[in-house]
C-alpha cells in the first residue's frame, strides 16, 4: 500500500495548480461566470496545452493515459479554483467513454480534437421525470433506412449549449425503466430537429434543455452495442461521479481553510471567535468531515478502475453519499461561523457552498447513493456482463 | 390539562379565517406559497388591510392600537395568517420599535411615529449591526454628538435589511465612551432622507438584494428624536429582543412549509412512485414534523405561563434556535425533493412580470435560492450560538 503520488502525478498536481493560480483567481471566475459563453476559451486552449484535455485517453492514442488517480488530482485542484469549464462533459466522460468503447475510426476522429481543444462534449443522459436513474429513458432510437431517428428530451444537461456533440441515452428496445434496451448515440446540436435552450445553474455552471424530434444521425453514431449501453453509461458517470468527489474535496479545502483564517482573525467581545470553544469544535467536525471525505475520495478514483463493477459501484456510491453529506454540513457551517459575512456574494464562501451543494445534485444525491450502495451487492448485472468484464477485455466489444 | 380550543377559541378562528379569505389577494398569497419574491407593496397591502381591521398589532396594548387578545387567540391568529399565505408582516416596525416607543417613548413620538407604523404608511429598518459588531452589539461605534438640539451622527450601520424601503431607522449609536460600553448606547429615530445617509446594497449569496449598508455622515438628528433616556438604549433593544416572543419560533409558517413539503415529494417521481412514498425521503419529512409539533406545544406552553404572569425569560431562546432548524431543514428536503430541478437558475422567473419560459415544475425554480437564503435565520436576531449561550447562562446557571 501507498499513499504517495508518483513522480508523474505529483507533477501533474504541481502544473494544473499553478496553471489555476495565474489564470483561474476568484476574480478571473468571476468574469469568466458572467461572461457570454459562460467558460473561458483562454483558459480551455491551456488546458489543452498542459495536456489536461487528454488526460483518460491512452498513451498510443497520444493521450496522457491517466486514470481515476489522475482524474482526482486535476478536479481536486478544479474544486480549489471553482472551475466552470466542461471538462467533466468532454474529458473525463465523452474522451474516457470514447477511449474505452469507441471504434478505431470514432478515436480517431474524436479523440485528436478533444486533446486539441478543438472539441467540447456533453453528456444528455437524464430525463426530467427520471430523477436520478440512469435508466429512465424515454428518448428513442429507431433504425430506419440505415440512419438513426432519435426522438425525445433530456434535461439539465451540464453545459449541453457549448458543445460540439452530444452523448445521449436513448431506448432502442424495451419499456422506459427497463435496464436493457438502452444505447449511446454521438448527436450533433446542429442536426436538424435537435432544439436547445441554456440557462445558468445556481453554481456559475451552465445547463440546458435539449429536445429530439426525429433527428437523423448516420448508423456509425452510436457508441459501443446497441441495447446494451447501460453497463457503459454507468462506468462513465461512475468515472464523472469520483471526479466529482474530488472536486468536492478541493472546495471543502477552501471553505475550511478560509473559515479557520475567519475564526483566527474576526474578533468579537474582544477576543478572535476561534477563542470560543463552540466554535472550536465546530471547526474539529469540519475538519474530520473534510478528512473522511479526502479519504473516499481516493478510495473512488481508485475503484472507479476496478474490473469488478460491483467493487466499484460500491466504493463510488460510498464516496458520493458520504461527501454529500459532509459537504453539507462544511458548507453550512462555514456560513454560520462567518456570520452576516457568509451569506455575501462577495465572499468566496457562498460560491463554493454552491458548488458543494450542486455536486450532491448532479449524477444522485447522497440518499441515492445510500440506497445504490447497499444494493450494489445485490444488483444482477443481468444479461449485460458483456461490458463489465475486466478493462483488458473491453476491446473485444 | 386540555390542549383543545375551546369553543370561544373556535370561534374566533373561524372569524380570522372568514377575514383571510376575503381580504388576502390571491395573487400574493399565490407568491408566499410558492417562495416567489414579495415586493414592497404586497407587504404594504396586505398590512393596510390587517390595519383596517384593527388586527394589524395584535401585541400592542390596547389603547395604543393593540387588540386585547391573549396569547392563545395571537396563536390562532398567526396560523390562520400563515397557513392561507398571508406575508409576514414586516417586523421592524409593529413588532419591534413600536413596542419600544410605546414604553419608553415621549408623548410626541407616540403622536407621531405609532400611527403611522399601524398605517403601513412608514417604513422601519433596524440599524443595530456594524461591520465590527455583530454578536458582540455592544462594542458598537457609530457616534451621536450632541450640538445644540440635534445629534451628529457618524458611523456605519450594516445587514440592514430592507433598508432600501425605509423612510425610518432605530439606530443604537454611541453617546458615550466613557463607563461600561453597554451604558454609553442610546436609542435614537433617524429619517432615512436626512442629509448624509447613504444606502448600499449588499447582494447576498442567492442573488437577492434584502440587506444594505447604511453610511451616516454628519447626519442631524434633532435630539427629541431621542427615545428615553440617553445612555439607556441597551436596556431597550434588550426590552425588544424578549418582547416578541409568540412569532420568533416561526410554527405557522413551518407548518406551511411541511404541506408545501408533501404536495412537492407527492408530485416528483422516483423509480416510478411518487416520491413520498420513498421510505427514506418519507421519513425524513415525518422527522421534521414530529419536532414540529413538539416544538408547536412548547411554544404554547411558554405562552400559557405569560399568561400566568411570568415575564418573559430566556425561553424565547430555546424557541429561537428549534424553530430556525427546522425551518431550514425544510427548505433543505424542499430543495431535496425536486433533485436535479434545483440547479436551474432564473431569479426572474420568481418574481413579477415573467414572460419567460420555465424549466421543469414551477414550484422548482426558487428553491435552491430559499435553502442558500434560510441559512440566516440561524445567525440573525442573535445567532443560535448566542442563544445558546444565553439559555447556558440565564437558565442553567453556567
Ligand atoms: C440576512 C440578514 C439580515 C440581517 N438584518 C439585520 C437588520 O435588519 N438589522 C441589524 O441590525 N442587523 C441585521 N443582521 C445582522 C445580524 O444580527 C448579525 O449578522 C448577527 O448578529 C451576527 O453578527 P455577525 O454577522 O457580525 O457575526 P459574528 O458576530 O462575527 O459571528 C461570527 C460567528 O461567531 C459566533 N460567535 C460570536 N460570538 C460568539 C460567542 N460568544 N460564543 C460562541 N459563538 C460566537 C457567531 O455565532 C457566528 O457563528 C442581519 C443579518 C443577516 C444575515
Amino acid at each position: 500500500m501507498d499513499f504517495d503520488y508518483t513522480e508523474e502525478q505529483q507533477l501533474l498536481e504541481d502544473s494544473v495548480s499553478k496553471f489555476l493560480e495565474k489564470n483561474y483567481t476568484f476574480e478571473q471566475r468571476r468574469q469568466i461566470v458572467a461572461s457570454r459563453v459562460g467558460y473561458s476559451p483562454t483558459a480551455w486552449e491551456g488546458l489543452a496545452n498542459l495536456g489536461l484535455l487528454g488526460l483518460p485517453i491512452p498513451q498510443d492514442r497520444d493521450g496522457f493515459g491517466g486514470g481515476g488517480v489522475e482524474t482526482m488530482i486535476v478536479m481536486e485542484a478544479f474544486g480549489r479554483h471553482l472551475v466552470v469549464e466542461p471538462y467533466l462533459g468532454t474529458v473525463v466522460m465523452a474522451a474516457s467513454c470514447i477511449a474505452t468503447a469507441g471504434t478505431d475510426e470514432q478515436k480517431q476522429y474524436l479523440l485528436p480534437p478533444i486533446m486539441e481543444g478543438r472539441m467540447r462534449f456533453a453528456c444528455a443522459f437524464t430525463e426530467g421525470g427520471g430523477r436520478y436513474d440512469l435508466d429512465h429513458v424515454e428518448t428513442t432510437a429507431r433504425m430506419d433506412d440505415g440512419q438513426w431517428v432519435i426522438n425525445g428530451a433530456k434535461s439539465v444537461v451540464m453545459h449541453g449549449a457549448v458543445a460540439d456533440l452530444l452523448i445521449v441515452s436513448a431506448r432502442t428496445s424495451g419499456a422506459v425503466t427497463d435496464r436493457n434496451g438502452i444505447s449511446l448515440f454521438f448527436v450533433h446540436p446542429a442536426e436538424e430537429g435537435v432544439s436547445g435552450r441554456e440557462y445558468p445553474t445556481y453554481d456559475g455552471n451552465r445547463a440546458a434543455e435539449i429536445g429530439f424530434e426525429n433527428v437523423r444521425v448516420s448508423g456509425d453514431s452510436l457508441i459501443g452495442a446497441a441495447d446494451r449501453g447501460l453497463p457503459l453509461l454507468e462506468l462513465i458517470v461512475d468515472r464523472a461521479i469520483a471526479a466529482l468527489c474530488a472536486e468536492a474535496v478541493g472546495c471543502m479545502k477552501v471553505l475550511n481553510d478560509t473559515t479557520l483564517e475567519y475564526l483566527k482573525t474576526r474578533q468579537q467581545f474582544g477576543v478572535p471567535i476561534g477563542r470560543f470553544q463552540v466554535l472550536q469544535h465546530r471547526m474539529v467536525d469540519m475538519v474530520m468531515q473534510y478528512e473522511q471525505a479526502k479519504s473516499m475520495a481516493l478510495l473512488a478514483a481508485v475503484k472507479v478502475d476496478d474490473a469488478d463493477p460491483v467493487e466499484r459501484r460500491k466504493a463510488v456510491s460510498a464516496a458520493k453519499e458520504l461527501i454529500g453529506r459532509a459537504g453539507r454540513h462544511i458548507s453550512q457551517q462555514a456560513i454560520q461561523l462567518h456570520g452576516g459575512m457568509g451569506m455575501t456574494d462577495e465572499l468566496n464562501v457562498g460560491h463554493y457552498v454552491k458548488r458543494l451543494t450542486a455536486i450532491d445534485t448532479l449524477f444522485g444525491d447522497a440518499d441515492h447513493h445510500l440506497d445504490r450502495f447497499a444494493q450494489a451487492e445485490s444488483a444482477q448485472p443481468l444479461n449485460v456482463a458483456a461490458f463489465e468484464r475486466p478493462r483488458s477485455k473491453w476491446r473485444k466489444i | 390539562m386540555d390542549l383543545n380550543y375551546t369553543d370561544e377559541e373556535l370561534a374566533f378562528r373561524d372569524e380570522v379565517r372568514a377575514f383571510v379569505r376575503d381580504k388576502l389577494p390571491p395573487q400574493i398569497s399565490r407568491k408566499v406559497i410558492e417562495h416567489k419574491r414579495l415586493t414592497k407593496d404586497d407587504y404594504v397591502t396586505w398590512q393596510k388591510a390587517l390595519h383596517a381591521r384593527g388586527w394589524i398589532a395584535p401585541g400592542w396594548p390596547k389603547e395604543f392600537g393593540g387588540t386585547g387578545w391573549n396569547p392563545v387567540q395571537r396563536h390562532i391568529f398567526e396560523e390562520e395568517c400563515a397557513a392561507a399565505g398571508a406575508p409576514r408582516v414586516i417586523a421592524f416596525g409593529v413588532d419591534m420599535v413600536g413596542p419600544v416607543i410605546i414604553a419608553f417613548g415621549h408623548p410626541w413620538q407616540k403622536e407621531r411615529y405609532l400611527p403611522r407604523i399601524l398605517s403601513s404608511d412608514d417604513w422601519w429598518c433596524q440599524g443595530y449591526s456594524e461591520p465590527g459588531s455583530g454578536s458582540d452589539l455592544a462594542s458598537l461605534k457609530t457616534r451621536a454628538e450632541r450640538k445644540g438640539d440635534h445629534y451628529i451622527v457618524n458611523g456605519q450601520k450594516t445587514w440592514t435589511t430592507l433598508a432600501q424601503y425605509a423612510d425610518m431607522m432605530f439606530c443604537l449609536v454611541r453617546t458615550s465612551t466613557e463607563g461600561k460600553k453597554q451604558d454609553g448606547i442610546s436609542f435614537l429615530l433617524i429619517d432615512m432622507k436626512t442629509p448624509g445617509i447613504t444606502v448600499r446594497p449588499i447582494i447576498t449569496l442567492d442573488g437577492e438584494h434584502e440587506v444594505n449598508e447604511v453610511w451616516l455622515e454628519n447626519v442631524q438628528v434633532p435630539v427629541e428624536n431621542l427615545v428615553g433616556e440617553e445612555g439607556r438604549g441597551w436596556t431597550y433593544a434588550k426590552f425588544l429582543l424578549s418582547h416578541e416572543r409568540t412569532g420568533i419560533a416561526g410554527v405557522s409558517r413551518s407548518k406551511r412549509e411541511l404541506a408545501f413539503v408533501k404536495h412537492i415529494a407527492s408530485e416528483q417521481s422516483q423509480g416510478g412512485r411518487p416520491l413520498i412514498e420513498n421510505v427514506r425521503f418519507r421519513d425524513k419529512i415525518s422527522r421534521v414534523e414530529i419536532d414540529l409539533m413538539a416544538l408547536e406545544i412548547t411554544v404554547l406552553r411558554v405562552l400559557a405561563a405569560d399568561r400566568q404572569g411570568r415575564p418573559p425569560g430566556p425561553e424565547a431562546s430555546i424557541l429561537k434556535i428549534k424553530g430556525t432548524e427546522i425551518q431550514q431543514a425544510l427548505t433543505e428536503l424542499m430543495m431535496e425533493a425536486v433533485g436535479p430541478w434545483a440547479l436551474p437558475f432564473l431569479p426572474d422567473s420568481w418574481g413579477d412580470h415573467w414572460l419567460g419560459e420555465r424549466v421543469g415544475p414551477e414550484y422548482a425554480a426558487p428553491l435552491a435560492a430559499q435553502y442558500l437564503n434560510f441559512r440566516k435565520v440561524s445567525i440573525y436576531g442573535g445567532s443560535n450560538e448566542i442563544q445558546r449561550n444565553i439559555v447556558s447562562q440565564m437558565i442553567l446557571g453556567l
